[in-house]
């Protein structure tokens, strides 16, 4: 026991000791590393925000079913219990004729006109209700609720989502499929990206090295004597990229967002992105931790791999 | 202490054997030279023996280690049971002349306290005490070798095999070294040793083994060699 302590400190203070007297290649291999995990974090970031405006686009999208006048009070109950219970429901709104005018009103402000002329002939908007949908892709589910027939008969109109409007919302609901998976695509491919980037530079440094490994071979080292320090070299490498990526997106983020808006012509949300990059934190420099840790010491084990093979021919 | 068997050697790229059927049998704090020229066997001899190539046939035994039945991961433990010296000495180029010795010493489980008290030794062995902290190239091609030898000698090996460890130096470093090879004989460790340096084999009279395209030309006692 004891003595294995001493030796996991022995490959630990030989590692560190190589990180320092190996500052050139050190700084090398790490530049690269901060340079893809820089990005990947970026990406993961900026797919947030765009998620964000994509949400906030079809958050506004619902279904409004006009009710037809001589509905009463307990068959308007019964309905809206009843598509409170349907599967991807996720809010239901009532609002009376008198809601529905006065939020007409406060929409057209600016057109005496219109005002006037609905209040001439009696408010003729029907109450409605707002159904906003869990998920714009299943809005169908909730049609084929409204149009059975026993649920029609209490309807005015047809209900929002039809027509020139539902091909609309199709087309926006698409859009915004594809838009989330490019978003997701990007981040898989930045980071796999990074991974083999990361993956050649520490081989590229274990190369330089090989003799080491041989010499150290020969003296009859076991395989994780030789092999530890080149791992705790790699830790030591993801650790200090991984601050180092967070710091920089940190202060490309947070300390120059004004700039920043300014030249991303609103496409970025950057008040959103600081806000995300504040609230997950600590997730995010995990995140760049474990993965500057877990590349970097499964890098190092495969690259001192082929020069720890035993001749056997 | 070695007995090698009708040892041969194949290189599956090159036509011809590196060895072929050689025996030869050393006895424990036996000092041999063996002598050829470049091409005659003598570095293949030595890496079948710290286990860096397997014969294609023959037997070989050291220390009582019987090599057939050597699997790849006992190959480290019976490295630390020889003390290998090579011509271009092989120092590990990222770590003080004091670590490389204590490098040893650590592979075989060595305490501080031991390799503490133990490197200081080594190093007053070969004369060079007080270039602990330098690191390998600050120090001359024999001072290089020195170290080397200690580092070998440090986990007081009962055999130590040298490969032209005098190859690289000039003729007064050269003789340095062959007398610290034969003191750490006197010590009681088997010396295995190659060479082509005819003076060397003359001035040392001890048993020469000439190896002549992969076999054994002759083994005499107290012999001399001409090149």
């Amino acid at each position: 026991m004891k003595r294995k302590v001493i030796t996991l400190w022995r490959i630990i203070h030989t590692g560190i000791v190589n990180f320092i007297r190996n500052f050139s290649l050190s700084m090398a291999a790490m530049a690269v590393m901060v340079v893809t995990l820089t990005i990947v974090l970026f990406s993961v970031i900026t797919n947030a925000a765009f998620g964000n405006t994509i949400a906030q686009v079809t958050n506004k999208i619902g279904i409004s079913v006009y009710l037809n006048n001589s509905v009463s009070q307990s068959q308007t109950q019964t309905l809206l219990n009843e598509l409170k219970t349907l599967p991807n429901v996720k809010s239901v709104k009532y609002q009376s004729q008198a809601q529905v005018l006065a939020s007409y009103e406060a929409q057209n402000a600016s057109n005496q006109n219109l005002i006037t002329g609905a209040e001439e002939i009696q408010n003729p908007l029907p109450a409605t209700i707002l159904v906003q949908p869990n998920n714009l892709n299943y809005i169908r589910n909730i049609k084929a609720f409204l149009v059975r027939p026993n649920i029609a008969t209490l309807q005015a109109d047809p209900p929002s989502y039809s027509g020139s409007q539902e091909a609309a919302i199709n087309k926006i609901t698409r859009a915004t499929n594809i838009l989330r998976e490019i978003g997701v695509a990007t981040v898989v491919v930045f980071a796999v990206i990074s991974a083999l980037i990361i993956f050649n530079t520490i081989q590229m440094a274990i190369f330089n090295r090989r003799n080491e490994i041989q010499i150290m071979r020969l003296l009859g080292a076991t395989t994780g004597y030789i092999r530890g320090p080149f791992i705790v070299e790699s830790i030591v490498y993801g650790i200090i990229s991984g601050v180092i990526s967070v710091s920089i997106i940190y202060f490309l983020f947070v300390a120059s967002s004004n700039a920043l808006q300014a030249s991303s012509l609103g496409i970025l949300n950057i008040t959103y992105a600081n806000k995300y990059f504040d609230n997950n934190f600590l997730i995010l420099l995990t995140m760049q931790l474990v993965l500057g840790i877990v590349l970097g010491a499964t890098s190092a084990t495969i690259a001192t791999r082929r020069y720890l093979k035993f001749k056997t021919n | 202490m070695i007995l090698l068997d009708r040892v041969t050697k194949k290189y599956t790229r090159s036509e011809g054997e590196a060895l072929h059927r050689i025996s030869l049998h050393v006895d424990p704090k036996e000092f041999v030279i063996v002598v050829g020229q470049s091409g005659a066997g003598k570095t293949t001899l030595l890496r079948l023996l710290t286990c860096e190539e397997r014969p294609t046939s023959g037997k070989i035994i050291v220390g009582g280690i019987d090599y057939d039945k050597l699997k790849d991961k006992d190959i480290p433990q019976l490295r630390r049971k020889i003390g290998v010296v090579f011509q271009d000495f092989k120092l590990l180029p990222n770590k003080t002349v004091f670590e490389n010795i204590a490098f040893a010493l650590e592979i075989v489980g060595a305490s501080n306290r031991e390799i503490k008290s133990t490197v200081p030794k080594v190093l007053a062995l070969v004369n060079l005490r007080g270039k602990e902290n330098n690191m390998p190239r600050e120090l001359s091609g024999g001072e290089q070798q020195r170290v080397a030898i200690a580092r070998a000698v440090a986990r007081q090996p009962r055999i130590l095999v040298a490969d032209e460890p005098t190859g690289n130096l000039d003729p007064k470093h050269a003789w340095d070294i062959i007398k610290i090879l034969g003191k750490i004989n006197r010590y009681g460790t088997t010396v295995l040793l190659t060479t082509h340096n005819q003076d060397i084999v003359n001035k040392l009279k001890r048993r020469v083994v000439t190896l002549q395209g992969g076999k054994v030309a002759s083994d005499r006692a107290r012999a001399g060699y001409k090149a």
